[in-house]
């Protein structure tokens, strides 16, 4: 029987960039490059790796986004994922984790999975949240924050490194997962990985697809609101000393004016 | 008043820090009912209500210990039926954020996470949080149901407000989706002595220019002066010269320490998503052109071999 893996991945602004809010204090898509979520291409690179220790895999990755968003979609497939999965649709601007796990779920649900793979968090909204929503929407079983994930007849394993211990998990598919940045260095693209995703399936879904109503997604939808976003204000110049011998001493001295020592 | 739920982080009794600073907060607010779950619940009564628990709702099942987030889950929402909070407030760390994000969608309420400051609004609390990599500060509400939130450890301080709190025993029958990822071993970690990563007053950091596993000794010998924690940039981490848990950063740990002391790190926008809200921020790099020097208070552009050793010394002399 074929293992279904559906790998959730997002696109978002380079965090390299100048990113920061648009007016209606939302993410600004604009004026920063957008990509492929780096911690993304774990769950990608995860989903690989057990398709290819199944007899029998699909790997299909699905976004929520704008029309750029194909663009992570694209860099998955060309990784080595079968498939794509996009839903767009302009009432989604503005969806807040809630409204974004909703349809991913509803997504999941119609593409059909034994397995969801997540990244630990997005990069631009770092809730790391989602994958444990997804699950619970879902029904089945979380086992996220994975450092190490294998599937084996139907089950699902892997460790997960908290902060005051370390633990190995175990569940029945279906099931969700997250992977994070130590699971493993994800694959580059080949040249023909990237030709050959060119004719890969990218399916398109919006709410009507998924038979939501747009009141329930969006900015208007959402759950939260943001007030006011501001700049951090730029930390004042600091005392730079270049080290002649004595630069230890110095810093010594500081640390002593601040009280810390 | 309005009672709100504060879930409490403790290991085996001993209530961890950030949860103290969660009922700061939470009193802000309304009236803290705490909520501790796991072997040990009881003992975190007295150090609850030294610090403002009206009440302290304990619960004890093997569930807790065998299988990942969803028994915990469950026994939040029972509290929260059994309460009706005007808010449920959860320490920010990775266990704690799920917990919250999960009871979020049971009851139908929006969840903030990683919120650095709390206080209350005409429309419900308002939470302070940081945005792309602490560059920005934003202020949001939850619109829809009980306001859930997850609030960062060192956001407020820890303040005595002696109240009852009350043990009451909470009564948890478990979902069938309890069971469903079965924790089949635990290895605990090994402590270090030194104070916890994300609740010290110091923290000093080595990366890539420390050069080797051996040569964090450097590092740990002016933490230990100084009584800090120890940290590390990914590239450390990476090269296997420590630990993943002390990593500061995007993917590690996010610190908001009084002191910072950063040696051989460049400042890449992932490190400093983990350390840019400290309040006095130091660093030591050989490259005057590195770009944690633009966070600094104080900066000295030399060898780290050279400088934390002759800092540590002086340290030790000056504290006698
Ligand atoms: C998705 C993603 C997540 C990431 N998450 C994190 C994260 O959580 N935390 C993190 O730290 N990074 C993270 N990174 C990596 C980050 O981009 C940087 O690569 C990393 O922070 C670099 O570590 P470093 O500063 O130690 O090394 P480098 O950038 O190589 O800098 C080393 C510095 O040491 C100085 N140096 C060398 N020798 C000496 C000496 N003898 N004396 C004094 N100075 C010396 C050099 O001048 C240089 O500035 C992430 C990256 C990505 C893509
Ligand atoms: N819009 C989206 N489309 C697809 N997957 C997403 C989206 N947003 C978040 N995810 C997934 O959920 C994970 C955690 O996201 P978050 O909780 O937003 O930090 C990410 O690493 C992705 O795998």
């Amino acid at each position: 029987m074929s293992l279904r893996i559906v790998v959730c991945v997002k696109y978002v602004p380079d965090a390299t960039g100048d990113r920061h809010f648009a007016d209606d204090l939302t993410v600004d898509r604009d004026d920063v490059d957008g990509l492929l979520s780096e911690l993304d291409e774990y769950a990608v690179e995860q989903a690989l790796q057990i398709a290819d220790e199944a007899d029998d895999a699909e790997v299909t990755v699905l976004t929520v986004g704008p029309e750029d968003a194909k663009d992570a979609l694209r860099k998955a497939l060309s990784m080595g994922a079968d498939k794509a999965v996009h839903v767009e649709d302009d009432d989604l601007h503005g969806s807040d984790v809630m409204g974004t796990s909703l349809v991913l779920a509803k997504a999941i649900e119609k593409t059909g999975y034994d397995l969801v793979i997540a990244g630990m968090a997005s990069t631009d909204g770092t809730m790391g949240v989602l994958p444990a929503i997804l699950a619970e929407r879902l029904g089945v079983p979380q086992v996220t924050l994975l450092s190490e994930v294998s599937v084996e007849d139907g089950t699902v394993k892997g460790r997960r490194d908290g902060d005051t211990a370390s633990e190995q998990l175990e569940a029945s598919l279906p099931a969700v997962v997250s992977v994070t940045d130590q699971s493993g260095e994800a694959r580059y693209p080949s040249f023909k990985g990237i030709m050959a995703a060119k004719k890969k399936p990218v399916e398109s879904l919006d709410l009507e697809d998924l038979e939501i109503d747009a009141e329930e997604v969006g900015l208007e939808g959402a759950w939260t609101k943001v007030d006011s976003a501001a700049e951090r204000p730029a930390r004042t110049a600091g005392t730079i000393v270049k080290d002649e011998g004595e630069g230890g001493k110095q810093l010594a001295e500081f640390l002593a004016s601040q009280k810390f020592i | 008043m309005a009672e709100v739920l504060v879930y409490v982080d403790h290991v085996d009794g001993a209530v961890r820090k950030p949860t103290l600073e969660l009922l700061t907060l939470a009193r802000r607010i309304g009236e803290p009912v705490a909520v501790a779950l796991g072997s040990g619940a009881e003992n975190t009564a007295a150090a609850l209500a030294e610090h403002g628990a009206v009440k302290v709702l304990t619960a004890d099942a093997p569930e807790f210990a065998e299988y990942l987030v969803v028994p915990k889950v469950d026994a939040l929402q029972a509290a929260y039926e059994a309460v009706s909070p005007a808010a449920v407030l959860v320490p920010s760390s990775a266990e704690g954020k799920e917990i919250a994000a999960r009871l979020a969608v049971r009851i139908g309420s929006g969840i903030i996470t990683d919120a650095v400051d709390l206080e209350a609004g005409d429309e419900g609390p308002v939470a302070t949080q940081s945005a792309f990599a602490a560059s920005f500060t934003t202020k949001s509400r939850i619109t829809k149901g009980t306001p859930v939130i997850t609030v960062k450890p060192n956001s407020a301080a820890v303040e005595a407000a002696p109240a009852a709190g009350t043990v009451e025993a909470l009564s948890v029958s478990f979902s069938e989706k309890a069971t469903g990822t079965k924790v089949v071993s635990r290895t605990p970690r090994e402590s270090t002595g030194r104070p916890e990563l994300t609740e010290a007053a110091i923290v000093v950091s080595g990366g890539r220019g420390v050069n080797g596993a051996e040569n964090f000794a450097i590092i740990e010998a002016l933490a230990d002066s100084l009584g800090a924690a120890v940290g590390a940039s990914r590239a450390a981490v990476d090269a296997g010269w420590y630990p993943h848990t002390n990593q500061v950063g995007q993917t590690g740990k996010s610190v908001s320490p009084q002191l910072y002391i950063a040696s051989g790190i460049s400042g890449a926008i992932q490190h400093r998503a983990g350390m840019q809200t400290s309040k006095t921020i130091v660093a030591i790099n050989k490259d005057a052109e590195a770009p944690i020097f633009d966070l600094v208070d104080y900066g000295v552009v030399g060898d780290l071999f050279e400088v934390v050793p002759q800092l540590t010394e002086e340290v030790k002399t000056r504290k006698g």
